[in-house]
């Protein structure tokens, strides 16, 4: 399709650089905020250009916390970026090995209330943590599962989306795939690892990247579970950083810590972009 | 190396039946190709030699073994699929290796076999690649390859050439053939394709709504076609009929259409379906009495030979004559039948009606 429509295109461009702006001023903000001094950043207006102390105030979020006023004693980011990995990661991989046991049992095998067990899968879709998470909690506290890891990752890995994505891609697999498997002596597990799972590493890439996000971005599930410091994660530690009104902030200290926050996940998307796409647009056969 | 026996075999889905019952002794080394149109239970019936669609009724041996319950695996098999079912994350070694490794063969014993058959099979340049880096036709020799390799008894080709182009499928047919010819492996070929059930089969299975309607070798299919199904599915262009009334040593197609019959024929009078090939007429002669006049509606040149399609007292009919007798659209030749070459069938059960004499 030729279009030449070249008011149609600048207006839409500049929609498109609006949004951006809107979305990316906040963490230019955060970016500068963590690069200046404690006097630099009360004044007002803020500077708008980056200082020197970046480095200064991350390695303090890292390695002591900000000094907040009210709260004995700060939890060292480097402690808390790595709560927020253990559970990224184990969510992830957890949704990804489920997922894909499960949705390999829905398509290759025949069972009874098979379907009947496919649809309650797939209505738990509608169903997000924050709708049964009273249940849910009550049944990790009576488990003992409260501040623990186990309690933080394991009610979150069940995994309906990626049962489902995982499902229609098998779908796709060419029946005799399978039965070339059969003839060659393969068994179920067999052709599982040797076809099914090499087949599916796009998908299972695409999947590792919106569950790592989702994980890592969890916020309610770990504020019921973990009370101890010791389990708290970044992204609810940053809540919990500026709860206190009228307090004496280490705002640089807090936005290095923000942007502490922020780098796995972009990490995570940018080293895996190429997988990522590739598995949410093209089924490789 | 072994002979496969059908008994009584029969396929339901549910209430409907697939196969009716089909008895058939595949001798050792023979290749016998499975002919018939989509749907009459062709695939169905490799798929239960296979063992990937379960046998209803009736027993299926692999030598003296009866394989009814045992899985594909073991039944000592191998089988080329009509879309390759090449594991597209393996390279052609492994591809080809895979059945021997689950086996637990030995590395060496596993490189002497895959190297044997990629030389057979022309494939040794290409054994480290995926298979998305090859044509049609060399994947379809991978796909050989791996039935190779495995050595097995009984080799199955689930129409393995239909998703070639023209031309490399007549040279992969050749291909198959010299295969067979070297490796003597019993062999049963599912097509839809007569001219490829033809070339191939020492004997031929004509399908027909999950009946074997006739096993026999390509000539005889061809020459004595047992039921119309069979002459009409069998020949290119189609097998002509023409209902009649047989009287008096004549065929009588209308009033003023009446051909004559073998000398030896003794058939009973009454109602017949008269088979004619189209390359069993000919245009008659200068002076020559023809048995028929055909109004030709469309001629379709093919080259050496000219199609004349029309109609004969009503019914549709095709001839096969020499493009340089020269008749187009709408030309009226008088034709004369080989009259030692004609069909007779039952008109309704269809069946082949026997001409003593």
């Amino acid at each position: 399709m030729i279009e030449r429509r070249p008011i149609a295109d600048a207006v839409g461009h500049l929609i498109m650089l609006a949004a951006i702006f809107i979305v990316a001023f906040p963490i230019y903000l955060a970016v500068i905020a963590a690069s200046h001094t404690i006097q630099d950043v009360s004044q007002t207006p803020m500077p708008l250009l980056p200082g020197a102390e970046l480095l200064t105030n991350t390695a303090r979020a890292l390695f002591d916390g900000p000094q907040l006023v009210g709260v004995s004693g700060a939890t060292p980011a480097i402690v808390l970026l790595m709560n927020s990995f253990i559970m990224a990661i184990s969510i992830a991989v957890g949704k990804i090995i489920i997922s894909l046991l499960s949705a390999f049992a829905i398509v290759y095998f025949r069972f009874p209330l098979r379907n009947i067990f496919f649809w309650m899968i797939f209505i738990t879709l509608m169903l997000p943590v924050e709708v049964r998470i009273i249940p849910t909690y009550k049944i990790v506290a009576d488990l003992g599962l409260l501040d623990t890891y186990t309690g933080l990752i394991l009610p979150l890995i069940a995994s309906a989306t990626a049962t489902f994505l995982f499902r229609q891609f098998f779908m796709t697999v060419p029946d005799e795939l399978l039965e070339a498997a059969r003839i060659d002596g393969a068994g179920p597990m067999r052709f599982f690892w040797d076809v099914l799972v090499p087949l599916s590493r796009t998908s299972i890439a695409a999947m590792f990247v919106i569950q790592f996000i989702y994980g890592w971005n969890q916020y309610l599930w770990p504020l019921l579970i973990a009370s101890d410091y010791k389990y708290q994660t970044i992204v609810l530690a940053i809540g919990r950083l500026i709860r206190a009104p009228d307090a004496f902030y280490e705002w640089p200290v807090i936005m290095g810590m923000a942007v502490l926050a922020l780098l796995p996940p972009v990490a995570v998307v940018v080293l895996m972009q190429r997988w990522f796409v590739k598995g949410l647009v093209e089924t490789e056969k | 190396m072994a002979k496969v026996t059908l008994k009584g075999v029969k396929k339901n889905y549910g209430p409907v039946k697939a196969i009716h019952g089909v008895d058939m002794e595949i001798k050792d080394g023979e290749f016998i190709v499975i002919v018939g149109p989509s749907g009459c239970g062709k695939s169905t019936l490799l798929r239960m030699i296979a063992g990937l669609e379960a046998i209803t009724d009736g027993t299926i041996q692999i030598g003296d073994r009866v394989v009814n319950n045992i899985e594909p695996a073991e039944r000592d098999i191998a089988m080329v699929f009509q879309n390759y079912a090449l594991y597209p994350h393996m390279s052609v070694y492994e591809n080809m290796s895979y059945g021997l490794r689950i086996r637990g063969r030995s590395k060496a014993d596993i490189e002497t076999r895959v190297q044997r058959a990629a030389e057979i099979l022309q494939l040794q340049p290409y054994l480290q690649r995926k298979p998305r880096e090859l044509s049609g036709g060399q994947r379809q020799r991978v796909a050989m390859g791996r039935a190779i390799v495995r050595e097995p008894s009984v080799f199955l080709f689930d129409e393995p050439l239909s998703n070639l182009d023209a031309k490399l499928r007549v040279q992969m047919r050749l291909e198959i053939k010299r295969l067979h010819q070297q490796l003597g492996v019993t062999s049963v070929y599912v097509t839809h394709d007569q001219v490829e059930a033809m070339t191939l089969a020492d004997r031929l299975v004509v399908m027909n709504q999950g009946r074997a309607d006739q096993i026999g070798s390509p000539q005889d299919v061809y020459n004595h076609p047992a039921t119309t199904y069979v002459g009409g599915f069998i020949g290119s262009p189609a097998m002509n009929f023409l209902t009649c009334r047989i009287d008096t040593g004549q065929a009588k197609l209308t009033d003023d259409v009446i051909l004559p019959l073998p000398a030896g024929w003794s058939v009973p009078a009454g109602e017949y379906s008269l088979g004619i090939r189209p390359e069993n007429l000919r245009i008659a002669r200068a002076g020559e009495t023809a048995h028929l006049q055909l109004d030709v509606d469309v001629a379709e040149e093919l080259g050496a030979d000219t199609l004349l399609h029309g109609k004969i007292a009503g019914e549709e009919m095709v001839v096969r004559v020499p493009s340089h007798a020269g008749f187009h659209d709408h030309s009226r030749p008088g034709l004369v039948i080989d009259i030692e070459r004609l069909h007779l069938f039952d008109r309704e059960s269809g069946l082949r009606v026997a001409t003593p004499g």
